[in-house]
């Protein structure tokens, strides 16, 4: 194996796992820690130091309504992403089963927050579409305009994937959804942050977002829900969050997400244009590895994500190997998950099991330098060669006992 | 607690045995593509002694160390030694494995039966086939 290339006289360390969480951000630490301090009281409380409380949780609301072009009635509270995944679908169920509409459109590549709620709601009685994606990761429209009948109560379908990085046309899809008169809510939780979004424009009637994908704090998220939807709650128990999430809020998380948000949403623009580079910088670096093919849609792509499957080679080893060069990655091989089978999202792009398990994902952020991404490719590379160097299914590729899936370049 | 043992990771970041034997004696693979996992193990044998033994794995981490771990296990031994190898002997010495790894093991055990059984099929050995019997499912993904 290559020496591990000195900084400063340390190894270097590279994070490129923000698609599973974020470093906070120091202005957001700061901020929890003084609201801890200070801000004590509990905002259910009548006197002084409670209302205190509350005064946060009311200006955090107006800064995160003010990021998704929301206004703060429409803004509640949550744990974060699967919560509000959760809470929106099931409230979108239970307007829809008033109806006796028990039909839903979603896709095959949502995160499993939507999918196991949506198999709930089937052991309930409802039918459910999971719209199949194309090569690149993408939902066909008139599909999806196909699917849509007068049963169908909800179209849920993710901003931007977590695993491969594509971003759905959430605009096309809301227009849909508003001509035909159904609820649409999207999974926003790798989106919020990095790619603009107005929920008017857009026609998003619900939306999930978490803080700590943002550079905010673990355990806390939103949900947006357009002005008039009687949200179904989840948690029972007060008149926290106007009784659509009982639970004595966590205010610090609250303050530190909201900082962290207002933070993202102003560098947006920057941030997308620095990570961009250098994420197309190491897309192109990765492509000279012979038998490599880029997961998700070139373009329509969030700033952050690298996916890559590599022929004959298994993914928890190469991040195994990574980490000991100081890279932390993500693959979405059935080992790194315990289960059986690899990611349920790169097959739906139609990547074959085998292929499938040799997946990496690296997830980049803004301070990533180039420095670091010729650290990551040759890492990569290196490690890559390294394995399929062991590999016996390398070898019967490379002797023509199995053919290729991929193109050599 | 680290996902594996110092022992498994010394196996994978240093594996033992890896490589190819030309003209080997036996010739074991077990595992699937589909399910990510496929082990190669080749034997030089000498009067019954196992002279030499390599492996190629392609696999997640326990499965590279359950074979280097494994071959060192197997290396100078008889082969009737090794067919005694159990996937158990073989995570007691990596010192442990994480529950849903257990099937790494196991392939270990089952590559070096196979490549026995090979051996014995090359020279005409005549062998009770109760021995072999867990290899017909060799190339199933492992359920657990």
């Amino acid at each position: 194996m290559p020496a591990i290339i000195m900084k400063k006289g340390r190894y270097m360390k590279i994070y490129a796992d923000n698609a599973a969480t974020t470093k906070i951000s120091k202005a957001a630490l700061d901020t929890m820690i003084k609201v801890m301090e200070e801000k004590y009281g509990n905002p259910s409380s009548l006197y002084e130091i409670g209302q205190n409380a509350k005064n946060i949780i009311e200006e955090a609301r107006e800064t995160v309504a003010a990021a998704l072009g929301a206004s703060p009635r429409e803004i509640i509270f949550t744990s974060g992403g699967s919560e509000s995944d959760n809470q929106a679908i099931i409230t979108a169920a239970a307007i829809g089963e008033k109806k006796g509409k028990k039909h839903i459109v979603s896709t095959a590549i949502e995160h499993h927050a939507v999918l196991h709620t949506l198999n709930k709601l089937k052991n309930k009685g409802f039918s459910i579409t999971l719209l199949p994606v194309d090569n690149n990761g993408l939902i066909d429209l008139e599909e999806l305009k196909n699917a849509i009948t007068d049963d169908t109560c909800l179209v849920s379908v993710m901003f931007v994937n977590n695993e491969i990085g594509v971003i759905e046309p959430i605009e096309e899809i809301g227009k849909i959804c508003r001509e035909k008169g159904v609820l649409f809510h999207t999974d926003a939780v790798q989106a919020t942050g990095h790619i603009k979004i107005d929920v008017g424009a857009m026609n998003i009637d619900m939306l999930s977002l978490s803080a700590h994908k943002f550079h905010g704090p673990k355990g806390i998220g939103a949900l947006y829900f357009r002005k008039g939807i009687p949200l179904t709650a989840i948690i029972d128990g007060g008149a926290q969050e106007r009784g659509k999430r009982a639970g004595t809020e966590n205010v610090p998380a609250i303050a530190g997400m909201a900082v962290a948000l207002k933070e993202a949403t102003e560098a947006l623009e920057s941030n997308a244009e620095k990570t961009i580079a250098v994420r197309d910088y190491i897309i192109d670096g990765l492509n000279k590895i012979p038998y490599a093919e880029l997961n998700g849609d070139r373009i329509k792509r969030a700033p952050s994500n690298i996916n890559f499957c590599f022929e004959g080679i298994e993914g928890e080893s190469l991040l195994l190997l990574l980490d000991d060069k100081g890279i932390s990655a993500s693959s979405g091989s059935a080992c790194t998950s315990g289960s059986l089978d690899p990611s349920h999202v790169l097959l739906a792009i139609g990547r074959p099991h085998e292929v499938a398990h040799g997946s990496l994902r690296l997830s980049i952020d803004e301070n990533l330098t180039k420095e670091e991404a010729d650290y990551i490719i040759k890492s990569v590379k290196d490690t890559v060669e390294y394995l399929r160097n062991m590999s016996p299914l390398w070898r019967d590729l490379v002797t023509g006992k199995r053919k290729h899936i991929f193109e050599e370049y | 607690m680290a996902l594996y043992s110092e022992k498994v990771m010394d196996h994978f970041k240093n594996p033992r045995n890896v490589g190819i034997i030309e003209n080997a004696d036996g010739i074991g693979e077990v595992g699937n593509p589909v399910c990510g996992d496929i082990m190669k193990i080749y034997l030089k044998i000498d009067n019954g002694i196992i002279k030499d033994v390599k492996f190629e794995t392609f696999g997640c981490g326990s499965a590279i160390a359950s074979s280097s771990m494994a071959t060192e296990m197997i290396k100078g031994k008889t082969v009737e030694e090794a067919l005694l190898l159990t996937n158990k002997a073989v995570t007691e010495a990596l010192d442990g494995l994480p529950a849903h790894k257990i099937h790494c093991s196991v392939l270990a055990e089952e590559a070096i039966k196979s490549a026995v059984k090979d051996y014995y099929d090359k020279n005409n050995v005549a062998y009770d086939n109760s021995i072999f019997k867990g290899l017909d499912n060799a190339t199933a993904c492992h359920r657990h």
